[in-house]
């Protein structure tokens, strides 16, 4: 086993504890940094035991720490600063047996872009999408589809952001290529789901997470933007 | 305290081949997004200039080859290769940016090329031409490089 595959396991073995894994999750999907009382709050377990394991978390390279005081006061008497915590930038994958999906997906872009085959990719990628939605399991609230599709969506006044994107280092280098395709298969995804009716997506990129937003006209949103 | 001021400024220049005249209807959705695409760029931090035709609105009418009645030229000037990618990559342009195959060919060559300038230079026709000609003729260098492999900044003062 290859020494970057061990720090995979390593990594990501941190993961295997439900509780740090509630409090990864709920760290990572949040649009700003979170405090421990927040994190644990949201956990559910006391505020030293989300201590310990966000420092945990940290150890192993996938959370990362800053430090801020949230009283907004400064100079004495404002109190220690305290710990924030915010995804770290890594990867970490691993794969049993080995499996080498990333480099072909890399060659792939590669062609399509040379190709000029964006219209292509993105009718392909639309129609994936739409039986992806039809299909869909578990529920059929786009929010949800969302989060299980990893774009960790949360609410930004009355726009559905992604806080994720799923094609990070792929949208890295093949940009309009990918966020093209994505949004393509995100607009197939609300017209294959039945509750994506009068569900709008488009590309509106804030510095980080994923370039396209989502609006609900009148019903079409079932779930509450507070949560 | 005044913020330092950079002595370089960069530069850009893309060309693109249309698929069909800037008037016909394949291009109609292109030439309506102009005006808000350009509005973002004249707004976005890090924005210093870009090349107009004498309609003063945008690049549209200049074609930076005589024998190429469908070769568009995009020419602009930023303060920092960040500020670019920003604009291109992470606004509102990326929204037209995907869509550009249906409007625009795939060029096999460089179509794009990126250089420093002494700030308060504007960039002719010709000259971002002849960036575009250095990068297909010697690949990318500091001379004229991409997004790929960016160069920075000359650190001396330009001599002007």
């Amino acid at each position: 086993m290859s020494s970057s595959e061990d720090s995979a396991l390593e990594a990501l073995g941190v993961l295997g504890d439900p509780v740090r894994r509630g409090l990864y999750r709920h760290v990572v999907g949040a649009p700003e940094e979170v405090g421990r009382d927040a994190a644990a709050e949201a956990a559910g377990v006391s505020r030293s035991l989300a201590a310990f394991h966000l420092d945990k978390l940290v150890e192993a390279g996938l959370l990362e720490v800053s430090f801020r005081r949230l009283s907004g006061r400064s100079g004495p008497g404002a109190g220690r600063p305290s710990k924030m915590y915010r995804r770290a930038e890594g990867e970490h994958t691993v794969s049993v047996p080995p499996r080498s999906y990333d480099s072909a997906s890399r060659l792939l872009a590669e062609v399509v872009e040379r190709a000029g085959l964006d219209g292509e990719l993105q009718a392909a990628a639309r129609t994936a999408g739409e039986s992806e939605g039809r299909a869909s399991e578990g529920g059929t609230d786009p929010v949800e589809v969302l989060r299980a599709r990893g774009y960790e969506p949360f609410w930004d006044g009355g726009k559905l952001r992604l806080n994720n994107c799923p094609f990070h280092a792929l949208a890295d280098q093949f940009t309009a290529l990918v966020c093209g395709m994505n949004l393509a298969g995100i607009e197939g995804l609300l017209d294959g789901l039945p509750d994506g009716e009068g569900w709008k997506a488009s590309m509106d990129p804030l510095p980080r997470g994923c370039c396209v937003a989502l609006e609900a006209s009148g019903e079409g949103r079932t779930s509450s933007p507070d949560l | 305290m005044l913020a330092p001021v950079n002595a370089f400024h960069l530069a850009q220049v893309n060309v693109g081949r249309m698929l069909a005249p800037l008037d016909s209807p394949q291009l109609a959705d292109f030439v309506a997004h102009l005006p808000e695409i350009n509005a973002l760029a004249d707004q976005a931090p890090g924005f210093v200039w870009r090349m107009v035709d004498d309609g003063g609105a945008d690049s549209t009418s200049l074609r930076p080859e005589d024998d190429d009645d469908l070769l568009l030229i995009n020419c602009s000037v930023w303060e920092s290769v960040e500020a670019l990618h920003d604009y291109t990559y992470r606004s509102a342009h990326l929204k037209v940016l995907a869509r550009r195959r249906e409007w625009f060919e795939r060029l096999a060559e460089f179509h794009h090329a990126m250089w420093w300038v002494p700030a308060g230079h504007r960039p002719s026709v010709a000259e971002a031409m002849e960036r575009i000609a250095l990068i297909r003729e010697n690949g990318e260098g500091p001379e004229a490089f991409t997004f790929r492999a960016p160069h920075p900044a000359p650190s001396s003062s330009p001599a002007l």
